[in-house]
């Protein structure tokens, strides 16, 4: 079956580094989603296990076989690509017949599992028409299609998504997920959208600068992210930081407008940042204790959420995501932040996580004015 | 503060929108005087007999004696099967060899692609004359001397590099991503270049095939050097030999009638592939 085993892969173009020793283990069946800013690499990963993209260092096995040097052509896997790069020339049924083809396989057997595939993703009336005459969903379901019927143990998806419009991405988003229960087959998928890392993946990896940052579900990824970049990539709107200083005696640190953490483990003095999910934020009136203060600057009413946003007394713009409706401020009146410690988030000089939810009390929070 | 411009009626909009259409319209009526004028006049000289043939006149007399005669001549007829020969040949090998190169220049990453492409335009920036001696010599060794078969071998040389180039780039300008979309369903490079490239490079093909058979078809330098008899010429050189009754009579009516006659088939193939043409001349300069 179908795992895929990366073991320290580099990919350099020229000087610039893509890849730096990414070790990695997909298991069989399982979805796994990359996911990371534009440039740090998933795709160029992707493409190394598709074998379209040559590995500079290190070795790529699939199913337990090495393939490091095996051509994409030979590797069995299926690709399905951002632009779908469906022949233009061919209609759908070519298109999605072409690779049988290619293997010499009977028509008899390419008809059968043509319409299998046609009716699995309901393109049957579609057969005939070119490329061109398709919508971008109707697209997508054909690349998906050419995926499917030369039936890999593999799937590859390169950002399969990004091409389509908010109402049909959803559409999509859950086809492939339901693909992927029918299937059963081990798929990996690219994406920039964190929305579809967390709804598709079975475990998400993040990606920044050509090395993985975290491996984790989804769960684990948001609740417990090891550093600030992870802290920082999941959510929507992301998490809010700020610096916090340890005062002269170290048992206590010091946030902004007089926010105070006692230090009661010895890890906890070693934060430099302080993070907190718009989430976890309540907006109370300035003059509650145990708040701090900060100027409302508006609010976006989304319908079923509202977005604060909060500027602080050292001038950071913080969000506040609430469900229930936040009280109309004007912009510019007075208002206070509270929250729980166990909803903290604490950060070390080198910007890895430290881990309050091991200590057996959370710090307390105090304000003092 | 309010923009310092002058604001006309609609009507005045209409009017100056309308002048200026009329004027687009009159300019490519000139244009189109320009080239096609010569042609109308050798289709009218060539209708004319000889006596009428200094009087002037706007239209066509239809007096198809030239013709007639044209077409009596066996130098002639010989002349235009030895251009089809000459002119079909160079273009196909070239288009194959240069489709086969276009693919290797244009897509295989390889260090010396460049330099290559380089060479190959450098190529084609030497003028004929420069080639002549050389190229004389070398169809003299491999004793292609006075066969159409010389002509072939040579217009490659004009013809290479620039279906080479043209191609090139068109196939650069292909995405890359059909091309991994290929390799994943497990297509060799061949079988790429035959079923996913070559069936979308159908402009490109037609319109620098096209350009080929017309630079191989009008070619004269090199038709004149390497062909020494009448019955192995091509259609440029025997017309530029055709004699009249006398040596003194140069036979004006037959020379315009054979100049229409082999405008034709290139007329035609420009016609039939006038689509793909537009296409294909455009593609290769800006991803459109």
């Amino acid at each position: 079956m179908a795992s895929v085993t990366l073991k320290e892969v580099s990919k350099s173009f020229g000087a610039y580094d893509v890849l730096r020793s990414i070790d990695l283990a997909v298991e069989d069946g399982e979805f796994l989603v990359f996911v990371g800013p534009s440039g740090c690499g998933k795709s160029t990963l992707l493409r190394v296990i598709a074998g379209l993209v040559p590995v500079s260092k290190g070795t790529v096995s699939i199913g337990g076989n090495e393939v490091t040097d095996v051509p994409a052509s030979k590797r069995g896997v299926a690709f399905v690509f951002q632009s779908y790069a469906l022949y233009p020339h061919m209609n759908v049924a070519r298109n999605i017949s072409f690779a049988l083809e290619t293997a010499r396989m009977t028509k008899a057997e390419i008809g059968r599992r043509l319409t299998k595939v046609a009716e699995m993703l309901k393109i049957g009336h579609l057969l005939d028409r070119k490329p061109k005459q398709l919508s971008g969903g109707q697209r997508q379901r054909v690349a998906i299609g050419r995926a499917l019927v030369s039936q890999p143990k593999l799937f590859l998806f390169d950002e399969p998504l990004s091409n389509l419009d908010a109402d049909l991405r959803m559409e999509m988003r859950f086809e492939i997920a339901k693909l992927h229960s029918e299937v059963g087959a081990t798929m990996i998928y690219v994406t920039h959208d964190q929305t579809e890392a967390m709804t598709l993946a079975d475990r998400i990896v993040i990606l920044n600068h050509g090395s993985i940052e975290q491996i984790g579900t989804p769960r684990e990824l948001y609740d417990h992210p090891v550093n600030r970049f992870v802290a920082g990539f999941l959510g929507s709107p992301r998490m809010n930081f700020t610096s916090v200083e340890s005062d002269e005696t170290g048992s206590t640190l010091i946030g902004p407008d007089g926010f105070k953490l006692s230090a009661n483990h010895a890890s906890v003095r070693q934060a430099v940042t302080l993070g907190i999910r718009p989430e976890a934020l309540e907006i109370v009136s300035s003059d509650s204790s145990n708040c701090i203060k900060g100027i409302f600057e508006r609010v976006e009413d989304l319908g079923y959420e509202q977005i604060a946003y909060i500027r602080l007394s050292n001038n950071t713009i913080w969000t506040v995501r609430s469900a229930g409706a936040i009280p109309a401020y004007d912009s510019g009146s007075k208002i206070g932040l509270r929250w729980k410690s166990e909803d903290l988030y604490l950060f070390d000089g080198k910007d890895q996580s430290i881990r309050i939810e091991s200590f057996p009390q959370p710090p307390a929070i105090e304000v003092v004015r | 503060m309010a923009r310092k411009s002058q604001h006309y009626s609609n009507s005045t909009y209409r009017k100056l929108r309308f002048l200026k259409r009329a004027g687009l319209y009159f300019g490519v009526l000139m244009v189109l005087a320009y080239m096609l004028f010569p042609y109308y006049w050798a289709i009218i000289s060539s209708t004319k007999t000889p006596e009428n043939l200094y009087s002037f006149s706007l239209l066509p007399s239809l007096n198809f004696g030239n013709y007639i005669s044209l077409f009596h001549n066996p130098i002639f007829i010989g002349a235009i099967l030895n251009s089809a020969f000459v002119a079909f040949s160079s273009s196909l090998i070239s288009l194959v060899v240069s489709i086969l190169a276009a693919y290797a220049l244009g897509r295989m990453n390889f260090r010396l692609s460049r330099m290559v492409l380089i060479c190959v335009l450098m190529i084609s920036v030497f003028p004929q004359v420069v080639v002549l001696s050389g190229m004389f010599e070398v169809i003299g060794w491999l004793g292609l001397y006075n066969r159409p078969t010389a002509l072939v071998f040579s217009y490659l040389l004009l013809v290479l590099p620039f279906t080479t180039w043209v191609l090139t780039s068109f196939i650069r300008d292909l995405p890359q991503e059909l091309e991994e979309a290929a390799l994943i369903d497990g297509c060799s490079r061949f079988r790429i270049l035959t079923h996913v490239l070559l069936p979308l490079m159908g402009p490109a093909i037609a319109s620098t095939g096209l350009l080929a058979f017309i630079l191989s078809w009008n070619e004269f330098l090199f038709a004149l050097t390497f062909i020494l008899t009448d019955e192995n010429r091509t259609v440029p050189v025997a017309m530029g030999l055709l004699t009249g009754s006398s040596r003194y009579e140069y036979p004006f009516g037959q020379v315009m009638a054979a100049s229409v006659t082999v405008t034709l088939p290139l007329l035609i193939l420009v016609l039939i592939f006038q689509r793909k043409i537009v296409s294909g001349l455009t593609a290769g300069a800006v991803k459109g």
